[in-house]
């Protein structure tokens, strides 16, 4: 049986008008809650791009280092697999070469050239990991901050090729087994996740600098880059400092003052 | 039909072998689960409400915390404020896990029942006595 052509445009003009008075109907049905509001946190610190300053030279010892890194990782819930093929980190040491490729000359000053750099995300104004994700898992949020969300994130480590910085890890295997004490407030990544430091996003939202600014007594300083009055465009404003490859465009936002302890 | 016995043998054992679940189960009913608010912080409540009413959690929980994780992780919000007008921080692992803090008689109750199986667990961790 074939159809003439006036059933067929009386069909299609149907189907219309059931679809013009249906998507109404059916985004009420879906509707949750409509006099419920979500907030920020009262005491929530709120910045136009956040960044941060990072001086070696104020950091003494290697126990120093430590105290930094297990800050970070262990309100984190960051494993510690002990090899380097499954190593997880969201921030760690490098040494000067390492850290900037390209600006290390033959003869530096002693001080600089066996100091440990501390890295870790750089949560760029241009990040090539959010341009390359392929679900939105890791995204730039209005603030500057470069974030993961690990309920979209598939696994397929694009980001982790995209990035200069090295700053992003794979879960490999299950971490949960390699993190030493669990931290309640704060979840773990599961297998199959690709993670990074997120400059404490979670702890911003409660009024709480990072946990490694709080840990470095002051060798790292964290503020608002757009704010001329803020920490960071102090220092940045007083001292020579280095960003991590800024020849790749990606504009990083963690800036390393450069320079032995006489100009402390 | 050449072995037209053994055949049609094979068949009643095999249909029989594979129906055997729903002949079993015909006319039985598994129990409704009841999930339970026997917690210390919930039993100390002197109101037993949760961030909105129980009616609209039982059908809606799912939308919610969807809708909070997004939130909270894509738009930096924190706090709920529910229709009552009440606030709440919207943390599953840290808020709504503080009352219901007994998963396994609360949370595993319904969604065993209805075969579902959120994966929240693999990365929140879960309340301390459903740890082995």
């Amino acid at each position: 049986m074939s159809i003439n052509r006036r059933d067929f445009l009386r069909i299609a003009g149907a189907s219309t008008l059931f679809g013009l008075a249906g998507v109404p109907a059916v985004e009420e049905i879906l509707k949750t809650n409509a006099e419920a509001a979500v907030l920020p946190g009262p005491n929530a610190l709120k910045a136009k791009r956040w960044a941060m300053v990072i001086d070696v030279n104020k950091i003494g010892t290697e126990e120093d280092y430590k105290k930094i890194i297990h800050a970070c990782h262990s309100i984190h819930n960051v494993p510690d697999i002990g090899n380097k093929k499954d190593e997880v980190k969201w921030i760690w040491e490098e040494d000067y070469e390492h850290s900037f490729p390209g600006v290390s000359d033959e003869f530096v000053p002693e001080s600089i050239e066996h100091k440990p750099f501390l890295l870790l995300c750089n949560h760029c104004a241009k990040p090539a990991c959010v341009r390359v994700c392929p679900t939105k898992a890791t995204f730039k949020r209005p603030d500057g901050i470069v974030a993961m969300d690990y309920h979209r994130c598939i696994g397929c480590r694009f980001c982790m090729a995209a990035c200069p910085y090295g700053a992003r890890s794979f879960n490999w295997r299950d971490p949960r087994p390699f993190i030493k004490e669990e931290n309640k407030e704060f979840p773990t990544r599961m297998k199959g996740v690709v993670e990074k430091c997120t400059f404490c996003s979670e702890r911003l939202a409660r009024g709480l600098k990072p946990a490694c600014v709080e840990a470095s007594n002051g060798a790292i300083v964290f503020g608002d880059l757009e704010d001329p009055g803020s920490e960071v465009r102090k220092v940045l404003s007083t001292k020579y400092t280095l960003r991590r490859k800024p020849e790749v465009g990606t504009g990083p936002s963690v800036y390393y003052v450069i320079g032995g302890n006489e100009h402390a | 039909m050449y072995n037209g016995g053994k055949i049609i043998l094979g068949l009643v054992i095999f249909v029989g072998l594979f129906a055997f679940p729903i002949f079993y189960n015909t006319g039985k009913t598994a129990d409704v689960p009841k999930p339970s608010l026997d917690t210390p912080v919930i039993n100390q409540m002197e109101k037993k409400e949760c961030v909105e009413s129980k009616e609209w959690m039982k059908a809606n929980h799912m939308q919610l915390l969807d809708s909070w994780r997004d939130s909270v992780l894509r738009d930096g919000n924190l706090v709920y404020e529910s229709t009552g007008g009440k606030k709440y921080i919207m943390s599953l692992q840290n808020n709504c896990m503080h009352c219901h803090s007994n998963k396994k008689q609360f949370c595993d109750s319904c969604h065993s029942y209805a075969n579902v199986k959120p994966y929240c667990w693999t990365c929140h961790i879960a309340p301390k006595e459903n740890e082995i």
